[in-house]
Protein backbone atom coordinates (compact mmCIF):
# COMPACT_ATOMS: atom_id res chain seq x y z
CA UNK A 1 0.00 0.00 0.00
CA UNK A 2 1.77 3.12 -0.98
CA UNK A 3 1.14 6.44 1.52
CA UNK A 4 1.40 8.87 -1.35
CA UNK A 5 -1.56 10.93 -0.75
CA UNK A 6 -2.53 14.44 -2.77
CA UNK A 7 -5.20 16.46 -1.95
CA UNK A 8 -7.51 18.70 -3.51
CA UNK A 9 -10.43 20.61 -4.05
CA UNK A 10 -13.68 18.67 -2.70
CA UNK A 11 -14.41 17.50 -6.49
CA UNK A 12 -17.51 16.05 -8.08
CA UNK A 13 -18.96 12.52 -9.14
CA UNK A 14 -17.68 9.03 -7.47
CA UNK A 15 -14.95 7.36 -6.67
CA UNK A 16 -12.78 4.95 -9.04
CA UNK A 17 -9.60 3.45 -9.58
CA UNK A 18 -7.37 3.61 -12.76
CA UNK A 19 -4.19 3.94 -14.36
CA UNK A 20 -3.29 7.48 -14.87
CA UNK A 21 -2.52 9.00 -18.05
CA UNK A 22 0.26 12.37 -17.08
CA UNK A 23 1.22 15.45 -19.17
CA UNK A 24 2.04 18.89 -18.35
CA UNK A 25 -0.40 20.43 -20.77
CA UNK A 26 -3.89 21.70 -20.84
CA UNK A 27 -7.03 20.31 -22.01
CA UNK A 28 -10.23 20.89 -24.50
CA UNK A 29 -12.28 18.12 -25.47
CA UNK A 30 -13.35 19.73 -28.57
CA UNK A 31 -9.98 21.13 -29.37
CA UNK A 32 -8.08 18.00 -28.46
CA UNK A 33 -9.21 14.74 -28.90
CA UNK A 34 -10.68 12.41 -31.76
CA UNK A 35 -13.71 11.30 -29.76
CA UNK A 36 -14.61 8.70 -32.48
CA UNK A 37 -11.02 7.05 -32.26
CA UNK A 38 -10.54 8.03 -28.80
CA UNK A 39 -7.15 9.31 -28.93
CA UNK A 40 -5.74 12.89 -28.58
CA UNK A 41 -5.66 14.41 -32.01
CA UNK A 42 -3.76 17.49 -31.91
CA UNK A 43 -1.00 17.77 -33.08
CA UNK A 44 0.83 20.09 -31.13
CA UNK A 45 -0.62 18.43 -27.83
CA UNK A 46 1.77 16.10 -25.51
CA UNK A 47 0.07 13.43 -25.72
CA UNK A 48 -1.20 13.26 -29.24
CA UNK A 49 -2.21 10.25 -30.66
CA UNK A 50 -2.46 8.28 -27.21
CA UNK A 51 -5.84 7.04 -26.22
CA UNK A 52 -7.13 8.82 -22.87
CA UNK A 53 -10.10 5.96 -23.19
CA UNK A 54 -10.03 4.48 -19.32
CA UNK A 55 -7.69 6.39 -18.09
CA UNK A 56 -7.18 8.74 -15.18
CA UNK A 57 -6.30 11.76 -17.29
CA UNK A 58 -3.97 14.27 -15.54
CA UNK A 59 -3.55 17.60 -16.82
CA UNK A 60 -3.02 20.92 -15.96
CA UNK A 61 -5.82 23.10 -16.83
CA UNK A 62 -9.05 23.18 -18.94
CA UNK A 63 -8.57 25.26 -22.31
CA UNK A 64 -10.48 26.09 -25.21
CA UNK A 65 -14.39 26.67 -25.53
CA UNK A 66 -17.62 25.42 -24.24
CA UNK A 67 -18.23 22.09 -26.31
CA UNK A 68 -16.53 20.15 -23.43
CA UNK A 69 -19.65 20.55 -21.64
CA UNK A 70 -21.29 17.97 -23.71
CA UNK A 71 -19.04 16.00 -25.04
CA UNK A 72 -17.91 14.32 -21.73
CA UNK A 73 -21.34 12.54 -21.45
CA UNK A 74 -21.10 11.76 -25.31
CA UNK A 75 -17.51 10.02 -24.46
CA UNK A 76 -19.44 8.60 -21.60
CA UNK A 77 -22.25 7.02 -23.49
CA UNK A 78 -19.97 5.46 -26.13
CA UNK A 79 -17.82 4.42 -23.89
CA UNK A 80 -15.09 6.25 -24.90
CA UNK A 81 -14.05 8.53 -21.80
CA UNK A 82 -11.07 8.35 -19.36
CA UNK A 83 -12.63 7.26 -15.77
CA UNK A 84 -11.60 10.58 -14.44
CA UNK A 85 -10.32 13.82 -14.66
CA UNK A 86 -7.66 15.22 -12.52
CA UNK A 87 -6.83 18.98 -13.26
CA UNK A 88 -4.44 21.54 -11.63
CA UNK A 89 -7.29 24.22 -12.79
CA UNK A 90 -10.84 23.38 -13.71
CA UNK A 91 -12.97 25.86 -15.25
CA UNK A 92 -16.38 26.21 -15.12
CA UNK A 93 -17.20 23.83 -18.48
CA UNK A 94 -15.20 21.31 -16.96
CA UNK A 95 -16.47 21.18 -14.09
CA UNK A 96 -20.41 21.20 -15.99
CA UNK A 97 -19.28 18.95 -18.27
CA UNK A 98 -18.15 16.48 -15.25
CA UNK A 99 -21.62 17.35 -13.71
CA UNK A 100 -23.61 16.44 -16.40
CA UNK A 101 -21.54 13.42 -17.53
CA UNK A 102 -21.32 11.61 -13.67
CA UNK A 103 -17.55 12.07 -14.74
CA UNK A 104 -15.24 11.65 -11.69
CA UNK A 105 -13.23 15.02 -11.14
CA UNK A 106 -10.90 17.09 -8.40
CA UNK A 107 -8.80 19.95 -9.28
CA UNK A 108 -7.11 22.59 -7.26
CA UNK A 109 -4.28 20.31 -5.52
CA UNK A 110 -2.07 21.76 -2.89
CA UNK A 111 0.67 20.80 -5.21
CA UNK A 112 1.57 20.79 -9.09
CA UNK A 113 -0.67 16.84 -10.14
CA UNK A 114 0.56 16.70 -13.11
CA UNK A 115 4.15 16.65 -11.49
CA UNK A 116 3.87 14.75 -8.38
CA UNK A 117 1.77 12.16 -10.68
CA UNK A 118 3.68 10.19 -13.72
CA UNK A 119 2.05 7.79 -16.65
CA UNK A 120 1.01 4.27 -15.22
CA UNK A 121 0.60 5.00 -12.07
CA UNK A 122 -2.55 2.97 -10.38
CA UNK A 123 -4.55 5.83 -8.55
CA UNK A 124 -7.16 5.53 -6.40
CA UNK A 125 -10.01 8.59 -6.95
CA UNK A 126 -12.00 10.13 -4.42
CA UNK A 127 -13.77 13.05 -5.19
CA UNK A 128 -16.41 13.50 -2.17
CA UNK A 129 -12.73 13.32 -0.18
CA UNK A 130 -11.33 15.60 -2.72
CA UNK A 131 -8.55 13.02 -2.50
CA UNK A 132 -6.37 10.82 -4.80
CA UNK A 133 -3.77 7.88 -3.47
CA UNK A 134 -1.18 6.34 -5.21
CA UNK A 135 -1.84 2.69 -4.89
CA UNK A 136 1.16 0.95 -6.56
CA UNK A 137 3.51 1.53 -9.55
CA UNK A 138 0.88 0.13 -12.14
CA UNK A 139 1.53 -0.93 -15.77
CA UNK A 140 4.17 1.35 -17.17
CA UNK A 141 3.59 2.58 -20.96
CA UNK B 1 -25.40 26.83 -0.83
CA UNK B 2 -27.96 29.03 0.78
CA UNK B 3 -31.17 29.25 -1.28
CA UNK B 4 -34.64 31.05 -1.25
CA UNK B 5 -37.77 29.84 -0.68
CA UNK B 6 -38.62 29.46 -4.07
CA UNK B 7 -35.59 27.82 -5.23
CA UNK B 8 -35.67 24.98 -2.44
CA UNK B 9 -39.50 24.90 -4.03
CA UNK B 10 -37.68 24.33 -7.59
CA UNK B 11 -35.28 21.91 -5.88
CA UNK B 12 -37.83 19.88 -4.53
CA UNK B 13 -40.09 19.66 -7.96
CA UNK B 14 -42.35 22.00 -7.49
CA UNK B 15 -41.71 23.59 -10.88
CA UNK B 16 -41.66 20.01 -12.31
CA UNK B 17 -38.95 17.05 -12.56
CA UNK B 18 -36.87 19.05 -15.75
CA UNK B 19 -36.64 22.21 -13.05
CA UNK B 20 -35.51 19.92 -10.03
CA UNK B 21 -33.08 18.75 -12.39
CA UNK B 22 -31.92 22.22 -13.62
CA UNK B 23 -31.36 23.37 -9.68
CA UNK B 24 -29.74 20.41 -9.03
CA UNK B 25 -26.77 20.79 -11.44
CA UNK B 26 -26.64 24.74 -10.70
CA UNK B 27 -26.02 22.99 -7.14
CA UNK B 28 -23.13 20.57 -8.08
CA UNK B 29 -21.43 23.39 -10.34
CA UNK B 30 -21.87 25.95 -7.52
CA UNK B 31 -20.67 23.65 -4.87
CA UNK B 32 -17.87 22.75 -6.75
CA UNK B 33 -16.66 26.47 -7.37
CA UNK B 34 -17.69 27.19 -3.42
CA UNK B 35 -20.42 29.78 -4.06
CA UNK B 36 -22.47 30.75 -1.63
CA UNK B 37 -25.83 31.13 -3.01
CA UNK B 38 -27.55 31.96 -6.60
CA UNK B 39 -27.70 34.75 -8.66
CA UNK B 40 -30.86 35.83 -10.58
CA UNK B 41 -29.81 36.42 -15.10
CA UNK B 42 -31.60 38.17 -17.14
CA UNK B 43 -30.82 36.01 -20.84
CA UNK B 44 -28.93 32.68 -21.59
CA UNK B 45 -27.13 32.05 -25.12
CA UNK B 46 -26.56 28.56 -25.10
CA UNK B 47 -23.72 26.44 -27.61
CA UNK B 48 -25.27 23.79 -28.75
CA UNK B 49 -24.24 22.16 -31.89
CA UNK B 50 -24.45 18.42 -32.60
CA UNK B 51 -21.12 17.60 -32.60
CA UNK B 52 -20.58 18.68 -28.97
CA UNK B 53 -24.32 17.13 -28.25
CA UNK B 54 -23.64 13.75 -29.85
CA UNK B 55 -26.45 11.47 -30.42
CA UNK B 56 -26.85 10.80 -26.58
CA UNK B 57 -27.16 15.22 -25.95
CA UNK B 58 -29.61 15.14 -28.47
CA UNK B 59 -31.69 12.25 -27.08
CA UNK B 60 -31.72 14.14 -23.62
CA UNK B 61 -32.76 17.43 -25.04
CA UNK B 62 -35.60 15.22 -26.96
CA UNK B 63 -36.52 14.27 -23.06
CA UNK B 64 -37.13 17.80 -21.81
CA UNK B 65 -38.94 18.87 -25.04
CA UNK B 66 -41.12 15.72 -24.13
CA UNK B 67 -42.53 17.21 -20.61
CA UNK B 68 -45.44 18.79 -20.31
CA UNK B 69 -45.40 22.33 -21.90
CA UNK B 70 -45.43 24.70 -17.98
CA UNK B 71 -42.48 21.94 -17.06
CA UNK B 72 -40.07 22.73 -19.84
CA UNK B 73 -40.73 26.46 -20.88
CA UNK B 74 -37.64 28.69 -20.76
CA UNK B 75 -38.30 31.56 -17.99
CA UNK B 76 -35.78 33.86 -19.35
CA UNK B 77 -35.09 34.99 -23.03
CA UNK B 78 -32.69 32.36 -24.05
CA UNK B 79 -31.04 32.23 -27.77
CA UNK B 80 -28.94 29.58 -29.22
CA UNK B 81 -25.25 29.42 -30.51
CA UNK B 82 -24.43 28.84 -33.69
CA UNK B 83 -25.95 24.93 -35.14
CA UNK B 84 -24.11 22.54 -36.60
CA UNK B 85 -25.38 22.23 -40.26
CA UNK B 86 -27.06 25.39 -42.61
CA UNK B 87 -30.20 23.40 -43.38
CA UNK B 88 -30.13 25.10 -46.93
CA UNK B 89 -26.48 24.33 -47.83
CA UNK B 90 -25.30 21.17 -46.14
CA UNK B 91 -25.41 19.14 -49.47
CA UNK B 92 -23.02 21.44 -51.04
CA UNK B 93 -20.64 20.77 -48.35
CA UNK B 94 -21.17 16.75 -48.45
CA UNK B 95 -22.43 16.80 -44.69
CA UNK B 96 -23.68 13.32 -43.27
CA UNK B 97 -27.12 13.17 -43.35
CA UNK B 98 -27.15 11.50 -40.48
CA UNK B 99 -25.57 14.63 -38.39
CA UNK B 100 -27.99 16.95 -40.17
CA UNK B 101 -31.21 14.05 -38.78
CA UNK B 102 -29.30 15.17 -35.18
CA UNK B 103 -29.34 18.62 -36.00
CA UNK B 104 -33.32 18.73 -36.95
CA UNK B 105 -34.31 16.34 -33.99
CA UNK B 106 -32.50 19.33 -31.74
CA UNK B 107 -33.71 22.28 -33.63
CA UNK B 108 -37.59 21.01 -32.68
CA UNK B 109 -36.18 20.31 -29.03
CA UNK B 110 -35.09 23.34 -28.40
CA UNK B 111 -38.16 25.18 -30.26
CA UNK B 112 -40.69 22.97 -27.79
CA UNK B 113 -38.71 24.29 -24.72
CA UNK B 114 -38.99 28.08 -25.94
CA UNK B 115 -35.51 28.67 -27.07
CA UNK B 116 -35.25 31.23 -29.63
CA UNK B 117 -33.14 29.82 -32.73
CA UNK B 118 -30.82 32.98 -33.12
CA UNK B 119 -27.83 30.74 -34.05
CA UNK B 120 -25.51 33.06 -33.54
CA UNK B 121 -22.13 33.47 -31.93
CA UNK B 122 -22.34 37.20 -32.04
CA UNK B 123 -25.60 37.91 -30.22
CA UNK B 124 -23.96 40.92 -28.68
CA UNK B 125 -23.50 42.56 -31.95
CA UNK B 126 -27.04 40.82 -33.78
CA UNK B 127 -29.84 39.89 -30.73
CA UNK B 128 -28.97 42.36 -27.56
CA UNK B 129 -25.98 43.27 -25.94
CA UNK B 130 -26.50 43.11 -22.22
CA UNK B 131 -25.55 45.97 -20.01
CA UNK B 132 -23.23 47.12 -17.05
CA UNK B 133 -23.84 44.96 -13.82
CA UNK B 134 -25.98 43.02 -15.61
CA UNK B 135 -25.95 39.42 -14.42
CA UNK B 136 -26.12 36.70 -17.52
CA UNK B 137 -25.13 33.01 -18.38
CA UNK B 138 -23.50 32.77 -21.58
CA UNK B 139 -22.65 29.92 -23.67
CA UNK B 140 -20.25 30.76 -25.78
CA UNK B 141 -16.52 31.84 -25.30
CA UNK B 142 -16.41 34.64 -27.21
CA UNK B 143 -19.76 36.17 -26.22
CA UNK B 144 -19.08 35.94 -22.52
CA UNK B 145 -15.72 37.62 -23.34
CA UNK B 146 -17.53 40.31 -24.73
CA UNK B 147 -20.59 40.38 -21.85
CA UNK B 148 -17.94 40.64 -19.11
CA UNK B 149 -15.26 42.82 -20.28
CA UNK B 150 -16.71 45.10 -23.47
CA UNK B 151 -20.30 45.21 -21.93
CA UNK B 152 -19.06 45.37 -18.09
CA UNK B 153 -22.15 42.28 -17.66
CA UNK B 154 -21.16 39.24 -15.34
CA UNK B 155 -21.36 35.75 -16.34
CA UNK B 156 -19.01 32.76 -16.05
CA UNK B 157 -18.73 30.57 -19.11
CA UNK B 158 -21.91 28.21 -19.18
CA UNK B 159 -21.93 25.51 -21.10
CA UNK B 160 -25.11 23.94 -22.84
CA UNK B 161 -26.47 22.25 -20.45
CA UNK B 162 -25.67 24.48 -17.79
CA UNK B 163 -27.07 27.77 -19.83
CA UNK B 164 -30.50 25.48 -20.48
CA UNK B 165 -30.64 24.67 -16.42
CA UNK B 166 -30.25 28.80 -16.23
CA UNK B 167 -32.79 29.26 -18.92
CA UNK B 168 -34.89 26.98 -16.89
CA UNK B 169 -34.49 28.80 -13.73
CA UNK B 170 -33.72 32.15 -14.16
CA UNK B 171 -30.89 31.47 -11.75
CA UNK B 172 -26.76 30.53 -12.53
CA UNK B 173 -24.11 29.73 -9.18
CA UNK B 174 -23.00 32.73 -7.85
CA UNK B 175 -19.03 32.77 -8.35
CA UNK B 176 -16.41 33.67 -10.46
CA UNK B 177 -17.03 36.57 -12.36
CA UNK B 178 -20.40 37.43 -10.84
CA UNK B 179 -17.91 38.66 -8.12
CA UNK B 180 -16.67 42.25 -7.92
CA UNK B 181 -13.61 40.73 -6.28
CA UNK B 182 -12.80 38.19 -9.18
CA UNK B 183 -13.14 40.94 -11.88
CA UNK B 184 -9.86 42.72 -10.71
CA UNK B 185 -6.97 42.23 -13.27
CA UNK B 186 -4.31 39.56 -12.17
CA UNK B 187 -1.93 40.54 -14.67
CA UNK B 188 -0.14 43.71 -16.97
CA UNK B 189 0.19 42.92 -20.32
CA UNK B 190 1.51 46.23 -22.15
CA UNK B 191 0.81 47.04 -26.03
CA UNK B 192 3.54 48.52 -27.91
CA UNK B 193 2.09 49.24 -31.06
CA UNK B 194 -1.45 48.83 -31.82
CA UNK B 195 -2.82 45.72 -33.95
CA UNK B 196 -3.55 46.17 -37.50
CA UNK B 197 -6.11 44.80 -38.85
CA UNK B 198 -8.72 42.13 -37.65
CA UNK B 199 -6.51 39.30 -37.35
CA UNK B 200 -4.01 41.29 -35.45
CA UNK B 201 -6.30 41.77 -33.09
CA UNK B 202 -6.89 37.99 -32.84
CA UNK B 203 -3.21 37.16 -32.98
CA UNK B 204 -2.58 39.42 -29.68
CA UNK B 205 -5.67 38.07 -28.10
CA UNK B 206 -3.92 34.57 -29.09
CA UNK B 207 -0.56 35.86 -27.53
CA UNK B 208 -2.17 37.29 -24.28
CA UNK B 209 -4.00 33.84 -23.97
CA UNK B 210 -1.22 31.54 -24.30
CA UNK B 211 0.23 33.43 -21.26
CA UNK B 212 -2.63 32.65 -19.57
CA UNK B 213 -2.42 30.01 -16.27
CA UNK B 214 -6.27 29.37 -15.66
CA UNK B 215 -9.57 30.92 -16.43
CA UNK B 216 -9.27 33.03 -13.35
CA UNK B 217 -6.66 35.01 -14.54
CA UNK B 218 -8.27 38.49 -15.66
CA UNK B 219 -5.39 40.23 -18.17
CA UNK B 220 -5.46 44.24 -17.93
CA UNK B 221 -4.02 45.57 -21.50
CA UNK B 222 -2.55 48.67 -21.04
CA UNK B 223 -0.88 50.92 -24.10
CA UNK B 224 -4.00 50.58 -26.92
CA UNK B 225 -3.42 53.48 -28.83
CA UNK B 226 -7.32 54.75 -29.84
CA UNK B 227 -10.79 52.84 -29.28
CA UNK B 228 -10.95 49.55 -31.00
CA UNK B 229 -14.42 49.19 -32.96
CA UNK B 230 -16.59 46.33 -31.73
CA UNK B 231 -15.44 43.86 -34.91
CA UNK B 232 -11.60 44.12 -33.17
CA UNK B 233 -12.49 43.33 -29.76
CA UNK B 234 -14.39 40.19 -31.05
CA UNK B 235 -11.53 38.59 -33.07
CA UNK B 236 -9.29 39.70 -29.77
CA UNK B 237 -11.68 38.29 -27.22
CA UNK B 238 -13.06 35.41 -29.00
CA UNK B 239 -9.00 34.50 -29.22
CA UNK B 240 -7.88 35.20 -26.08
CA UNK B 241 -10.91 33.17 -24.50
CA UNK B 242 -9.61 30.24 -27.23
CA UNK B 243 -6.54 29.92 -26.36
CA UNK B 244 -6.62 31.23 -22.53
CA UNK B 245 -9.77 29.96 -21.56
CA UNK B 246 -10.07 33.54 -20.57
CA UNK B 247 -13.43 34.94 -19.76
CA UNK B 248 -12.38 38.59 -18.95
CA UNK B 249 -10.03 40.87 -20.03
CA UNK B 250 -9.75 44.94 -18.73
CA UNK B 251 -8.43 47.25 -21.86
CA UNK B 252 -7.30 50.77 -20.11
CA UNK B 253 -9.48 53.40 -21.54
CA UNK B 254 -11.74 51.46 -23.16
CA UNK B 255 -13.69 49.00 -21.37
CA UNK B 256 -16.04 50.10 -18.81
CA UNK B 257 -14.09 48.67 -15.60
CA UNK B 258 -10.80 50.30 -16.43
CA UNK B 259 -11.00 53.72 -16.83
CA UNK B 260 -7.72 53.79 -15.39
CA UNK B 261 -5.10 51.13 -14.40
CA UNK B 262 -5.47 51.28 -10.98
CA UNK B 263 -9.38 50.66 -11.11
CA UNK B 264 -8.85 47.58 -13.09
CA UNK B 265 -6.06 46.27 -10.54
CA UNK B 266 -8.31 47.66 -7.57
CA UNK B 267 -4.75 48.98 -6.64
CA UNK B 268 -1.15 50.45 -8.12
CA UNK B 269 -0.86 49.08 -11.25
CA UNK B 270 2.13 46.11 -11.65
CA UNK B 271 5.16 46.18 -13.96
CA UNK B 272 4.05 44.85 -17.35
CA UNK B 273 4.77 40.79 -17.52
CA UNK B 274 4.12 40.65 -21.38
CA UNK B 275 4.89 43.47 -23.97
CA UNK B 276 3.61 42.42 -27.17
CA UNK B 277 5.01 44.64 -30.00
CA UNK B 278 4.70 44.16 -33.97
CA UNK B 279 7.41 41.40 -34.19
CA UNK B 280 5.47 39.08 -31.21
CA UNK B 281 2.55 39.96 -33.97
CA UNK B 282 4.50 38.50 -36.96
CA UNK B 283 6.26 35.83 -34.80
CA UNK B 284 2.80 34.31 -33.89
CA UNK B 285 1.49 34.53 -37.67
CA UNK B 286 5.15 32.93 -38.65
CA UNK B 287 4.39 29.92 -36.47
CA UNK B 288 1.55 28.87 -38.26
CA UNK B 289 2.87 29.80 -42.26
CA UNK B 290 2.74 26.67 -44.65
CA UNK B 291 5.78 24.41 -45.79
CA UNK B 292 4.20 25.39 -49.67
CA UNK B 293 1.57 27.18 -50.95
CA UNK B 294 -0.98 24.57 -51.64
CA UNK B 295 -4.31 26.01 -50.63
CA UNK B 296 -7.44 23.80 -50.32
CA UNK B 297 -9.95 26.02 -48.30
CA UNK B 298 -10.36 30.04 -47.17
CA UNK B 299 -12.75 30.19 -44.11
CA UNK B 300 -13.63 33.79 -42.46
CA UNK B 301 -15.98 32.57 -39.70
CA UNK B 302 -14.92 32.38 -35.71
CA UNK B 303 -17.06 34.56 -34.99
CA UNK B 304 -19.38 35.13 -37.30
CA UNK B 305 -18.69 38.22 -39.73
CA UNK B 306 -20.66 41.20 -38.77
CA UNK B 307 -22.42 43.16 -41.48
CA UNK B 308 -19.39 44.93 -42.09
CA UNK B 309 -16.97 42.18 -42.22
CA UNK B 310 -19.46 41.12 -44.73
CA UNK B 311 -19.48 44.13 -46.63
CA UNK B 312 -15.71 44.46 -46.78
CA UNK B 313 -15.31 41.11 -47.81
CA UNK B 314 -17.72 41.56 -50.80
CA UNK B 315 -15.26 45.09 -51.29
CA UNK B 316 -12.46 43.18 -51.59
CA UNK B 317 -13.89 39.98 -53.73
CA UNK B 318 -16.49 41.82 -56.30
CA UNK B 319 -16.06 41.69 -60.29
CA UNK B 320 -13.18 38.85 -59.30
CA UNK B 321 -13.65 35.23 -59.18
CA UNK B 322 -12.42 32.47 -56.81
CA UNK B 323 -10.31 30.23 -58.25
CA UNK B 324 -11.68 26.52 -59.10
CA UNK B 325 -9.71 24.43 -56.73
CA UNK B 326 -10.49 26.30 -53.68
CA UNK B 327 -13.61 26.85 -51.73
CA UNK B 328 -14.06 30.01 -49.71
CA UNK B 329 -16.56 29.46 -46.84
CA UNK B 330 -18.12 32.30 -45.03
CA UNK B 331 -20.37 31.99 -41.68
CA UNK B 332 -22.83 34.84 -40.03
CA UNK B 333 -25.88 34.70 -38.58
CA UNK B 334 -29.48 33.94 -40.00
CA UNK B 335 -30.80 37.96 -39.61
CA UNK B 336 -27.31 38.98 -40.95
CA UNK B 337 -27.31 36.89 -44.27
CA UNK B 338 -30.77 38.33 -45.29
CA UNK B 339 -29.36 41.44 -44.42
CA UNK B 340 -26.80 40.76 -46.70
CA UNK B 341 -28.98 39.50 -49.42
CA UNK B 342 -31.34 42.69 -49.26
CA UNK B 343 -28.47 45.13 -49.54
CA UNK B 344 -26.42 43.64 -52.79
CA UNK B 345 -23.60 42.04 -50.33
CA UNK B 346 -24.67 38.05 -50.91
CA UNK B 347 -25.08 38.75 -54.54
CA UNK B 348 -21.32 40.32 -55.02
CA UNK B 349 -19.91 37.26 -52.79
CA UNK B 350 -22.12 34.59 -54.88
CA UNK B 351 -21.02 35.64 -58.38
CA UNK B 352 -17.72 35.37 -56.89
CA UNK B 353 -17.90 32.03 -55.92
CA UNK B 354 -17.78 31.99 -52.21
CA UNK B 355 -20.46 30.62 -50.07
CA UNK B 356 -22.10 32.37 -47.12
CA UNK B 357 -23.69 29.86 -44.73
CA UNK B 358 -26.02 31.18 -41.74
CA UNK B 359 -26.47 30.51 -38.60
CA UNK B 360 -23.41 27.91 -38.49
CA UNK B 361 -19.42 28.35 -37.45
CA UNK B 362 -16.95 26.33 -39.83
CA UNK B 363 -15.48 24.15 -36.58
CA UNK B 364 -18.98 23.78 -35.54
CA UNK B 365 -20.43 21.94 -38.49
CA UNK B 366 -18.45 18.36 -38.41
CA UNK B 367 -15.07 19.70 -39.57
CA UNK B 368 -13.31 16.57 -39.73
CA UNK B 369 -16.19 14.64 -41.66
CA UNK B 370 -16.60 17.31 -44.49
CA UNK B 371 -12.33 17.66 -44.79
CA UNK B 372 -12.31 14.45 -45.69
CA UNK B 373 -15.58 14.54 -47.59
CA UNK B 374 -14.18 17.59 -49.66
CA UNK B 375 -10.50 16.37 -49.69
CA UNK B 376 -9.68 19.81 -47.54
CA UNK B 377 -6.77 20.18 -45.81
CA UNK B 378 -4.85 23.07 -45.96
CA UNK B 379 -7.24 25.88 -44.67
CA UNK B 380 -6.26 29.82 -44.69
CA UNK B 381 -8.41 31.99 -42.35
CA UNK B 382 -8.32 35.31 -40.92
CA UNK B 383 -9.33 33.92 -37.41
CA UNK B 384 -6.89 33.04 -34.65
CA UNK B 385 -9.02 30.99 -33.19
CA UNK B 386 -10.31 29.08 -36.09
CA UNK B 387 -6.60 28.28 -36.19
CA UNK B 388 -6.27 26.99 -32.81
CA UNK B 389 -9.14 24.57 -33.01
CA UNK B 390 -8.93 23.35 -36.30
CA UNK B 391 -5.78 21.28 -36.35
CA UNK B 392 -7.58 18.80 -33.90
CA UNK B 393 -9.78 17.99 -36.74
CA UNK B 394 -7.09 17.30 -39.32
CA UNK B 395 -6.67 20.51 -41.00
CA UNK B 396 -3.25 22.50 -41.85
CA UNK B 397 -4.20 25.52 -40.47
CA UNK B 398 -3.17 28.81 -42.05
CA UNK B 399 -3.45 32.42 -40.46
CA UNK B 400 -3.35 35.75 -42.45
CA UNK B 401 -5.26 38.95 -42.85
CA UNK B 402 -8.36 39.18 -45.17
CA UNK B 403 -6.90 40.52 -47.88
CA UNK B 404 -3.89 38.42 -48.00
CA UNK B 405 -6.68 35.38 -47.78
CA UNK B 406 -9.29 36.58 -50.52
CA UNK B 407 -5.93 37.25 -52.73
CA UNK B 408 -4.57 33.28 -52.10
CA UNK B 409 -8.17 32.47 -52.90
CA UNK B 410 -8.04 34.20 -56.39
CA UNK B 411 -4.57 32.90 -57.39
CA UNK B 412 -5.51 29.53 -56.08
CA UNK B 413 -2.58 29.21 -53.44
CA UNK B 414 -0.90 31.05 -50.30
CA UNK B 415 0.45 34.39 -51.21
CA UNK B 416 1.42 37.08 -49.14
Amino acid sequence: MSDKVFLGHVGIGRPVEGIALVASDNFSARYDLDLVRGIFSRPSHALAGRSYVDTVLVLNAAKGGVATAWMLREMVARGLAPRALLLNFANPIMAQGAAFAGLPLIDRFKTDITVALSTGLRVAVDPPAGLVRVISEGERP
Amino acid sequence: MKLTDDEKALLDGSGGPIRAWAMEHLLDVGQFFDAEDLVPVSQAHVMADTEALGASGVAWLEALAAAAPEDRRVTIPTVTDPRGADLAEYGRLKQDEAFVDLERRTIAAFRALGVLMADTCINYQTIMAPVFGEHVAFGDTGSAIYANSVCGARTNYEGGPSAIASALTGRAPRYGFHLAERRRGSLRVHVAERPRSLSDWGVLGGIVGRRMGSYWQVPVLTGIDGTPTSDELKHFGAALASYGSTALYHMVGVTPEAPTAERAFGGPQPSPELVVDLAAIEDFYAGYRPADDRLDLVVFAAPQLSLHELSALARLLEGSRIHDNVALIVCTSPELKAGARRMGILEVLEKAGALLLEGVCFYQMHARQIGVANGWKRLLTNSAKLTNIIGGYGYEPVLAPMEACVRSALAGRVVE
